[in-house]
C-alpha cells in the first residue's frame, strides 16, 4: 500500500485542484454569475483526493451534497464541472443538476446528492450489483455526519452487513451538521460502534492525513476483495467555510476554525512532509501553476459555453 | 390460453422477466419462503434461488434505495412494499432519487425500477393496511404510475413496465389477487407503449364511466345492472394513471356529453379531480350536457368493521345511482 513518488505528487495535485476549484467558485461567486448555492468542501480536501486515488476507474462511488471534491478526485473534468454550475449545455448535467447533482457515469460516479444519508441506500444497491455481477470493484459511499442520524443509515449499513455487500462506507465527520456540532447530534458519541453494531469492520482516522486516508481505503478495499463484507472508515475533518452560502458561522468561533486552518490544514501538511522527504519545492510549485492554469482555461471556456437548451423540461424527467 | 388469477398471472409475468434477464431480481419483505404476503411469489425462491428471491429485512427506506442503485447500475430490479401504505418509509429513494435522477443527471442515467405494492381497502385490515396512494406518486415527475384490474391487464402491464426504462410504481389492489379469467400468455411487447394507454372495456353512448384498478371491477357489475338497462354506458379503464390517457376520455366526452369519475381513493387533489379538470378544460366542454361528477372514496381513514369500511369506499349502488344522477339530472 505505500505510495510511490507519482502517486504522492498526484495526491498533492489533486487536493490542490479541489481547493482551487472551489475558491474559483467563491470567486464566481461573490462576483455574481453563479446562480444557486453551494456546499464547499475546502479543508476537507483529503479525504476525496486519498480515497479516490485508492480506487480504478471500475470502482463505483457515490457522493453528497459536498461533493465537488469527489467528482474532481474520481475523474471529473474541471471545465464540464464548471460549466455545470453555470448551467451551461457542456456541464455533466446540461444545468439540470447544478452543485449538488452531478454524475459521472463514465468515471464510476454515481452521483452527488442533495439529500443527506440519501445516496446510501443506493451505494447498498450499487453494491449488490457489483456482488451479482461478480465484479472485482467496491462501491465507496461517502456521507457526513449528519448522516448517520438518519433512518437510512441504520438501513443501509444492516442490510449492506446482512449481505456481505462489497461497500467501503466513509463517512466525512467535519464535526457539525449545517450548524449543529456532532457531539450534540450522536446520542452514545461514536459513529464507528454504530457500524461495528452492525458487525461492520471499521476504523476512526485522521481525515486530514492524505496518505493515511489512501492506505485505510486501499487496504479495506484489498481485503473486500479477498473476503467480501462492507467495511466502514470515519475521517475525522473540519471544514473552513460556512455550510452554504447563507451560513453566518455563528455557531463556532474564529479561533477554532483558525486553528484547523493552521495547524491541520491537509494541504499545507502534506506539502510539508513532500519537502521533507526530499521532494523538490520546484516541483510543488510547478504542479501549483499547472493546476492554476488549467483552472483559469476551464473557467474561461465554460463561460464561453453556450447557456443549457431548454428542449421540452416534461419530457426530460422519462427515459 | 389458461385460467388465471391476478395473482398468477403477476406471478408468471415475474417469472418471464426473471427467465429471460439474468440481470432481474426480486427483493422485498416475506416474498421468499412465505411466497409474499399474499401468495404473488409462492415457489420463486425455490424456482431462482437466494440470489434472485432476495428476502429483505423490514427496511422499506433501504428495499426502494436498493432497487435505485442496482436500477443504474445495470440491473433490473423489482421490488416490493408489502402493502403499499408502507410506501411512505420508502419516499425519498421513490421521490427524491428514483424520479429524479434521470433528470438531474442530464439524461445520464435511467433507473429501470419496478416498484410493486399491494394496494386498497375492502379487507378489514384497517387505516394502515388498506390505503390508495397512486395519486401522490402521479404528482411526481420522473415515476410512472401503473393500476392494474385484473388477471390478463396485470400481466401485459407488468411487462410493459419491466421493458420501459423509468421507475413504476405497480400498484396491485388486494381484491384484484383473486379474480380469474382466461390469459393470453403474451412475450414481452416490443415496447413499453401500453403505459399510458386506457381501454374502452363496453362502448357505450349516454355516459363516459372513467375508474381504474378494483374499482373497474365494481363498476362492471353496476353498469350490466338492470337498474340501467334502458341506458348505453361506455366503461374507460385508465391502466396507467401517469402518463393519463386522457385523449381516450377527452373523445369519449364528446360522444356520451356525460363524465362519472369513480375511484376508491379520497376525491381531493386526487386522479378523479384531475381527470375532470381535463376534460371540462378539453374540447369536449362544448359537448357536455350534465355537470361531470366525481364519485370517491369518503376523506376517511379506513375503519376496520365492514359496515363502515363500506361507506368509505363506493359500492356497486353508490356507482349506479351516480350514474343516474349524471344522466336524469339535465
Amino acid at each position: 500500500m505505500t505510495l510511490d513518488k507519482n502517486k504522492k505528487l498526484e495526491l498533492f495535485r489533486m487536493m490542490l485542484l479541489i481547493r482551487m476549484f472551489e475558491e474559483a467558485l467563491e470567486e464566481m461567486f461573490s462576483r455574481g454569475i453563479l446562480h444557486g448555492t453551494m456546499h464547499l468542501s475546502i479543508g476537507q480536501e483529503a479525504t476525496a483526493a486519498g480515497a479516490c486515488l485508492a480506487l480504478t476507474k471500475e470502482d463505483l462511488i457515490t457522493s453528497t451534497h459536498r461533493g465537488h471534491g469527489h467528482c474532481l478526485a474520481k475523474g471529473a473534468d474541471t471545465f464540464r464541472m464548471f460549466a455545470e454550475l453555470l448551467g451551461r449545455e457542456d456541464g455533466y448535467c446540461r444545468g439540470r443538476g447544478g452543485s449538488m447533482h452531478i454524475a459521472d457515469l463514465s468515471n464510476g460516479n454515481l452521483g452527488a446528492n442533495g439529500v443527506v444519508a440519501g445516496s446510501l441506500t443506493i451505494a447498498v444497491g450499487a453494491g449488490h450489483s457489483l456482488k451479482m455481477q461478480k465484479k472485482d470493484n467496491v462501491t465507496l459511499c461517502f456521507f457526513g455526519d449528519g448522516a448517520v442520524n438518519e433512518g437510512s443509515f441504520h438501513e443501509a449499513l444492516n442490510l449492506a452487513s446482512l449481505w456481505e455487500l462489497p461497500i467501503i462506507f466513509l463517512c466525512e465527520n467535519n464535526q457539525y451538521g449545517m450548524s449543529m456540532a456532532s457531539e450534540n447530534a450522536i446520542a452514545g458519541g461514536s459513529i464507528i460502534k454504530r457500524a461495528e453494531s452492525y458487525g461492520i469492520e471499521s476504523i476512526s482516522i485522521d481525515g486530514n492525513d492524505v496518505e493515511n486516508v489512501y492506505e485505510t481505503v486501499a487496504g479495506y478495499k484489498e481485503s473486500i476483495l479477498s473476503k467480501g463484507k462492507p467495511r466502514f472508515i470515519e475521517c475525522l475533518t473540519y471544514r473552513y467555510r460556512g455550510h452554504s452560502k447563507s451560513d453566518r458561522n455563528l455557531y463556532r468561533t474564529d479561533e477554532e476554525i483558525n486553528f484547523w486552518k493552521e495547524e491541520k490544514d491537509p494541504l499545507i501538511r502534506f506539502s510539508g512532509k513532500l519537502l521533507e522527504e526530499g521532494y523538490k519545492k520546484a516541483d510543488l510549485e510547478n504542479i501549483e501553476n499547472e493546476v492554476k492554469e488549467e483552472i483559469k482555461n476551464s473557467v474561461k471556456k465554460a463561460l464561453e459555453s453556450p447557456e443549457s437548451s431548454e428542449t421540452n423540461l416534461e419530457e426530460d424527467s422519462y427515459a | 390460453m389458461p385460467e388465471m388469477s391476478t395473482g398468477q398471472a403477476i406471478k408468471k409475468a415475474l417469472s418471464l422477466c426473471l427467465d429471460n434477464y439474468e440481470e432481474a431480481f426480486l427483493a422485498g419483505e416475506d416474498i421468499g419462503i412465505y411466497g409474499g404476503a399474499f401468495g404473488v411469489t409462492d415457489g420463486l425462491l425455490e424456482q431462482y434461488g437466494e440470489n434472485r428471491i432476495k428476502d429483505t429485512p423490514i427496511s422499506e427506506d433501504v428495499i426502494a434505495g436498493l432497487g435505485v442503485g442496482a436500477a443504474i447500475t445495470g440491473m433490473r430490479p423489482i421490488v416490493e412494499m408489502q402493502f403499499s401504505d408502507f410506501i411512505v418509509n420508502a419516499m425519498d429513494p421513490i421521490v427524491n432519487q428514483a424520479a429524479k435522477l434521470h433528470f438531474m443527471y442530464g439524461g445520464s442515467v435511467d433507473v429501470p425500477l419496478i416498484v410493486r405494492g399491494a394496494s386498497g381497502g375492502g379487507t378489514g385490515a384497517a387505516a394502515q393496511h388498506s390505503q390508495s396512494l397512486e395519486s401522490w406518486f402521479c404528482h411526481v415527475p420522473g415515476l410512472k404510475v401503473v393500476t392494474p384490474s385484473g388477471p390478463q391487464n396485470a400481466y401485459d402491464l407488468l411487462l410493459a413496465s419491466f421493458i420501459d426504462r423509468n421507475p413504476i410504481i405497480f400498484m396491485e389492489h388486494k381484491l384484484i389477487y383473486k379474480i380469474k379469467e382466461d390469459v393470453q400468455i403474451n412475450d414481452f411487447p416490443k415496447d413499453s407503449s401500453l403505459l399510458g394507454k386506457g381501454k374502452i372495456i363496453s362502448e357505450g353512448s349516454d355516459i363516459t364511466v372513467v375508474s381504474y384498478s378494483n374499482m373497474i371491477n365494481t363498476a362492471k357489475e353496476a353498469i350490466n345492472d338492470k337498474k340501467l338497462e334502458k341506458y348505453s354506458v361506455e366503461l374507460i379503464d385508465l391502466m396507467t394513471l401517469s402518463p393519463l390517457d386522457i385523449d381516450l376520455v377527452i373523445s369519449s366526452v364528446r360522444k356520451t356529453g356525460r363524465l362519472l369519475m369513480c375511484q376508491e381513493a379520497s376525491g381531493d387533489s386526487s386522479v378523479g379531480s384531475t381527470v375532470i379538470t381535463e376534460v371540462v378544460s378539453s374540447e369536449a366542454f362544448k359537448k357536455i350536457k350534465t355537470p361531470p361528477k366525481l364519485l370517491s372514496g369518503l376523506h376517511s381513514p379506513m375503519p376496520s368493521a365492514k359496515h363502515l369500511e363500506n361507506k368509505v369506499i363506493p359500492q356497486k349502488d353508490d356507482i349506479i345511482n351516480s350514474i343516474l344522477k349524471v344522466i336524469e339530472n339535465e
